[in-house]
């Protein structure tokens, strides 16, 4: 779908590293190409008409942000460099603040590095203990276990919505009603749901959701965080400096801006916020479950299609995401996606930053083929011809 | 050489790797090699005595380029004197590195002197290398 929309869409390649990032439509490179072009200037700081022009276009995509996550308010809306940069800012500026040594952290172990790193520096520094929610037989979260591993000392449940290597999509609905019910603030990252299907907030009772937005069509080095504005409030900022502070004296006093101006230090990146905000558009005139419905189909298709052929081990059939994560029997995972890489078939190989996922799946490193709304019939069946030559890799890739 | 005895060369030490499975022997130096840019993860042990490599052996996960890489070195290596193996290290480096060297030095290994034209795979072939380079200047030390 939309193809046109794509320059970096031809016929020389298919593109199916979609989890690792998207590619930009025309409309978002325009956007930001505007601002280069006609009002180029800093946020919060001038009174002249094109400074004023930025801070409405800046602060529109705040708007824009909170409709597409169903916030309740822009306030609640911080603008990141990404989703590893807001979750930083969960664990460092509240979690740090809060949490006690012996407090518990859920996790899994199919997070990405950017979910289970900072917990580790938390539980190195102040004595945190993390544990890991079990996986399924198929590699799922097993909601139901999470309840009976809740104890008194836990205080957050921290999870990706759609895991970067399962793409198993989190049940947020149930796993935010049991957070409500037993008092534990719900984290989630959500790098590969976001711009792949409808995310409410308010309606699975999430306290903090991070996001990047180059895996939804955006520009790289921007995001936003999400947070309810009391836990905000109560959010310390990680970065100090301009744009973040009321005012500062020789004495060591200074006051800081309010939510959420105060976690956005320094000159924020104003083109990609703004590309951000056009990708937003762009998404919201699609319509996220037409999107969601179409990868499900593309991924049926291929995995009905990768069934047929011998040696592929598929590691997640049923997962309800456009991620087809697989190995060829006795081919390392990188010799075949270079071998994929002779018919301009872009796909990812090794332990996608999950790399405790081996864990539980019992292999170091897989294929990841990720889809978007903008890839083909046609091309799925490439790769799948593609994947039936398996006996000439390694004379093709020596 | 010929491209397809070279493709030959490559495959044969890939599926039966030389030295492949790890010791337990105290007197053997062992290092972990692995690659932050992709996935290769290799365990490289040798024991050295006065001055030369005596044995070396290697266990690991890790693509074609990298696995027969570390089966061709191995087979190179041993019965070496340090320093030759030095040079033979120098020169492959420079090798892959698209600089001059010494292919006379490097038997076997010149099997791998045309990988410069995958960039991404350089720091495969390199890996091994990397390894029995720490190894050695760990005997050194």
């Amino acid at each position: 779908m939309n193809r046109e929309d794509f320059p970096m869409l031809n016929d020389e390649i298919v593109y199916f590293d979609n989890s690792a990032t998207s590619f930009k439509p025309q409309c978002v490179i325009e956007a930001m190409n505007e601002y280069y072009t006609k009002y180029s200037a800093n946020a919060h700081r001038g009174d002249y008409d094109i400074s004023l022009r930025v801070d409405q276009e800046y602060e529109r995509v705040r708007t824009k942000v909170k409709e597409l996550i169903s916030a309740q308010r822009d306030e609640e809306i911080v603008f990141t460099k990404g989703t590893t940069d807001g979750l930083n800012m969960v664990v460092f500026g509240y979690m740090a603040k809060f949490l006690q040594k012996g407090d518990e952290v859920l996790i899994s172990k199919s997070e990405h590095a950017s979910n289970v790193l900072p917990w580790f520096v938390l539980a190195k520094k102040k004595g945190i203990v993390i544990k890991y929610i079990p996986l399924d037989a198929d590699y799922s979260l097993n909601v139901s276990a999470i309840e009976p591993m809740i104890t008194e000392k836990t205080k957050v449940i921290s999870l990706a919505h759609v895991t970067n290597v399962i793409g198993d999509v989190r049940d947020v609905d149930a796993i935010g009603e049991i957070c409500m019910k037993h008092d534990i603030l719900f984290v989630v990252d959500a790098a590969q749901s976001i711009g792949h299907m409808k995310i409410d907030v308010q309606k699975s009772h999430i306290d903090f959701l991070a996001f990047s937005a180059h895996k939804m069509l955006g520009p790289t080095g921007v995001g936003a965080l999400y947070g309810k504005y009391s836990l905000l409030n109560d959010m310390d900022p990680v970065i100090y400096g301009g744009g973040m502070n009321a005012f500062f004296e020789s004495d060591y006093s200074y006051e800081l801006k309010e939510v959420p101006w105060k976690f956005e230090a320094g000159t924020p990146n104003i083109a990609e916020v703004i590309g951000m905000g056009r990708a937003i558009d762009y998404l919201q005139e699609m319509g996220l479950d037409k999107i969601h419905e179409y990868e499900m189909h593309l991924k049926e298709l291929a995995i009905a299609q990768l069934e047929k052929i011998p040696n592929i081990k598929v590691f997640n059939k049923k997962a309800e995401s456009g991620i087809i994560t697989f190995n060829i029997d006795k081919v390392f995972s990188q010799d075949a996606v270079i071998f994929l890489n002779r018919f301009k078939i872009c796909v990812r190989s090794g332990n996608h930053c999950a790399k405790i996922l081996k864990d539980e799946i019992g292999v170091t490193n897989t294929c990841r083929a990720s889809f978007y709304f903008y890839n083909t019939e046609e091309e799925v069946l490439k790769l799948v011809e593609a994947l039936k030559c398996q006996d000439k890799i390694y004379d093709n890739i020596i | 050489m010929d491209e397809k005895l070279k493709r030959d060369i490559i495959l044969e030490h890939y599926q039966n790797p030389y030295h492949r499975g790890l010791i337990d022997d105290d007197r053997y130096v062992r290092v972990n090699s692995r690659n932050a840019s992709c996935v290769d993860n290799i365990d490289v042990m040798a024991l050295i005595e006065n001055g030369v490599i005596v044995d070396a052996r290697f266990d690991g996960e890790a693509c074609a380029i990298c696995t027969s890489a570390t089966s061709v070195m191995l087979k190179t290596l041993i019965g070496k004197t340090v320093e030759e193996a030095e040079v033979i290290i120098a020169n492959f480096n420079n090798m892959i590195n698209e600089q001059e060297y010494d292919g006379s030095k490097l038997a076997e290994l010149n099997v791998y002197d045309t990988i410069y034209r995958q960039p991404n795979r350089k720091t495969c072939a390199l890996l091994p290398f990397r390894a029995i380079k720490d190894i050695i200047d760990s005997k050194k030390n």
